[in-house]
């Protein structure tokens, strides 16, 4: 019998898709029994008092969890998320409900062995509930009490090999798409450059010394899959500048309806026999590709590397063989000044062990923000604030054309005072000498 | 919201252990927060670095940013984690008595 009748979530448990109050009733269920005979660290009803005080939020459509929390591990300044509940005496269960993070492998691969350790530590010290994973990409435990902290970072660090994520005005945890590991596309290797720019930059990710947040992400090609571009400060996407590679005979295979376009992604519905000139060649967003004697062409200087021919002739076509990335900068949410996405800052770099240009790239950035940058102002912010063409010398680099979508169309132009002939110090008298009052 | 005595004094605190109000702040409760923040003697140089976080609070009515605390103080990040191992936000403002941080911690 629950310890909380919960009329509202018992609606959540029907329905196809998998139920999050289902999990958490068996969580519960499982406490009570105890067949393992865990000796429970924090209090064994944390589900069913999680579960009793969402439905009275379900029911007062409002939070009740207390503002804030700051809680920890020495050593680090981040890395857990306390919280406490607003209703400790009916659900003294969830009193404190800590979350802590930690730092997961790239591209998320994992063997049950070490997750079979986890969920033991995680059993025994924490509430059993979990998120996998946060939004940056974190394991999110989800729930302990303050006690526990450091016996889970203990464990963590002694018996798993396994360090906190980060949280708080430092550089957050990185994240990457599976890149070469499964992928075709992967203009480099994403979870290796994500692992080996995580291992150095450890210390800015345990102790907060930015005025904000700083996140990095690693696509391994312009799709995109971990989103970098959307929700990274510094967003690395994979990229290729020499010729795609095009398979002729593949490409008559898909003409002749021997291989499924898009590799059967539409196959769901009816689209028709595919039509290359239709589906590729009409859509390439710079026209620079066409077919002659049944052969398809590309003019390769004209591709924007899009992806679009390579994502429907996965067979046929194929990233190019001089490959690297682009760096953009400034992506965040829209609190405070508007939401954005990168801007482009580097356009093609070489991904190349043990990694001194990216680094270097990043760095720069890092003292023109650490230095420049006001309290809880994201470097996209600052980049609006004292210009691209700041944030372009901070990196050592010159302005080219790939840097804009367009030029200005205001004429609110500054000029340095050593690009003008003569400079700003200008005397009134002289110029009345040619032109009087 | 509990109440803590030390050394005869009261003091208003929060779950975190934080003061929950900066004027009821005395020596005594630095005294009293050094041990849960792994500290075992207040050194000139925590001092130093709890009178500016003072300084600055009743100055600027919030906590200097890290660059500002690094830069006015000359301690380096590093050293401040060496002198207060939970850092600059949850062990040193603890225990200079200024309010809890905020925000996406
Ligand atoms: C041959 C004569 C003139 C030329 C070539 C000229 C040219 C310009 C140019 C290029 C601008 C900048 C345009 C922009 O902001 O988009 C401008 C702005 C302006 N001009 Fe002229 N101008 C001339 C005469 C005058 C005169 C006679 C007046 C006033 C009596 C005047 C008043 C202004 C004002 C107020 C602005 C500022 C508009 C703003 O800030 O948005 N101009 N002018
Ligand atoms: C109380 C009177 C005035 C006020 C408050 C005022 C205010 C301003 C402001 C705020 C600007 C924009 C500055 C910027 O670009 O950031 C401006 C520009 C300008 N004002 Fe005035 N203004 C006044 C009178 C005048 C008069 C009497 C004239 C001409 C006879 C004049 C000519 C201009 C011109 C030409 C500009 C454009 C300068 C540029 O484009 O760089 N203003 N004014
Ligand atoms: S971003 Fe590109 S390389 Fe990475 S998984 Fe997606 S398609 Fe593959
Ligand atoms: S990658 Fe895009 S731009 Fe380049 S040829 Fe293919 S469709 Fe055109």
């Amino acid at each position: 019998m629950a310890k909380h009748a919960t009329p509202m979530l018992d609606q959540l448990q029907s329905g196809p898709w998998p139920s999050f109050v289902s999990d958490i009733k068996e969580e519960a269920e499982r406490r009570h029994k105890n067949v393992g005979n865990v000796e429970f660290q924090i209090p064994v009803d944390v589900c069913d008092d999680l579960l009793g005080i969402l439905e009275l939020s379900y029911k007062d459509g409002t939070t009740h969890w207390k503002h804030g929390g700051i809680v920890g591990v020495f050593g680090y300044g981040g890395g857990v998320i306390g919280r406490y509940c607003d209703q400790p005496e009916k659900f003294p269960g969830v009193a404190h409900f800590h979350t802590m993070r930690v730092n997961q492998p790239n591209g998320k691969y994992y063997t049950t062995e070490f997750l079979g350790k986890l969920c033991d530590l995680w059993e025994m010290r924490g509430s059993g509930l979990t998120n996998f994973h946060g939004a940056t990409g974190d394991i999110v435990l989800l729930g302990t009490t303050t006690p526990q902290l450091e016996e889970i970072f203990h464990e963590l660090t002694h018996n798993m090999n396994t360090d906190l994520g980060g949280s708080g005005s430092n550089l957050r945890t990185p994240a990457c798409c599976l890149g070469e590991s499964r992928c075709e596309w992967a203009c480099y290797d994403t979870q290796e450059l994500c692992y080996q720019m995580t291992l150095e930059y450890q210390d800015e990710l345990h102790r907060p010394a930015f005025p904000y947040k700083f996140k990095f992400k690693f696509d391994g090609c312009p799709n995109g899959c971990v989103a970098s571009i959307a929700r990274s400060d510094m967003s690395f996407i994979g990229t290729w500048r020499d010729d795609i590679r095009i398979d002729q005979e593949a490409v008559a295979a898909y003409i002749g309806g021997e291989i499924q376009p898009n590799g059967g992604a539409h196959s769901g519905k009816d689209w028709g026999a595919f039509d290359i000139e239709k589906e590729v060649i009409n859509l390439c967003p710079t026209e620079c590709m066409w077919m002659e004697d049944g052969k398809l062409m590309i003019n390769n200087r004209e591709c924007t590397r899009c992806m679009h021919c390579l994502n429907v002739m996965p067979r046929a076509l194929r990233i190019g063989n001089d490959r690297g990335l682009s760096i953009l900068v400034g992506a965040k949410a829209p609190i405070l000044d508007g939401a954005q996405m990168g801007s482009l800052l580097v356009p093609f770099i070489k991904v190349e062990e043990p990694y001194d240009a990216i680094k270097e790239l990043i760095e720069g950035i890092w003292e023109w923000w650490m230095e420049e940058g006001k309290n809880r102002e994201r470097l996209g912010e600052l980049i609006k604030r004292q210009g691209l063409a700041k944030a372009i010398s901070a990196v050592g680099l010159t302005p080219v054309p790939q840097h804009v979508m367009e030029p200005r169309h205001n004429p609110y132009i500054f000029w340095k005072e050593e690009d003008v002939e003569g400079g700003w110090d200008r005397d009134i008298a002289d110029y009345r000498k040619h032109h009087q009052r | 919201m509990a109440m803590i005595e030390f050394k005869g004094k009261n003091f208003e605190i929060d779950e975190d252990g934080f003061l929950l109000k900066f004027e009821d702040w005395g020596p005594e409760w630095a005294e009293y927060v050094k041990e849960s923040e792994g500290i075992s003697e207040i050194t000139e140089a925590h001092q130093q670095i709890l009178d500016f976080l003072q300084d600055y609070y009743k100055k600027n009515g919030i906590a200097p940013m890290v660059r500002i605390l690094s830069k006015s103080t000359g301690y380096k990040l590093k050293q401040i984690y060496e002198l207060f191992p939970s850092g600059p936000g949850k062990g040193a403002c603890k225990m200079a008595g200024l309010p809890k941080p905020t925000g996406c911690v």
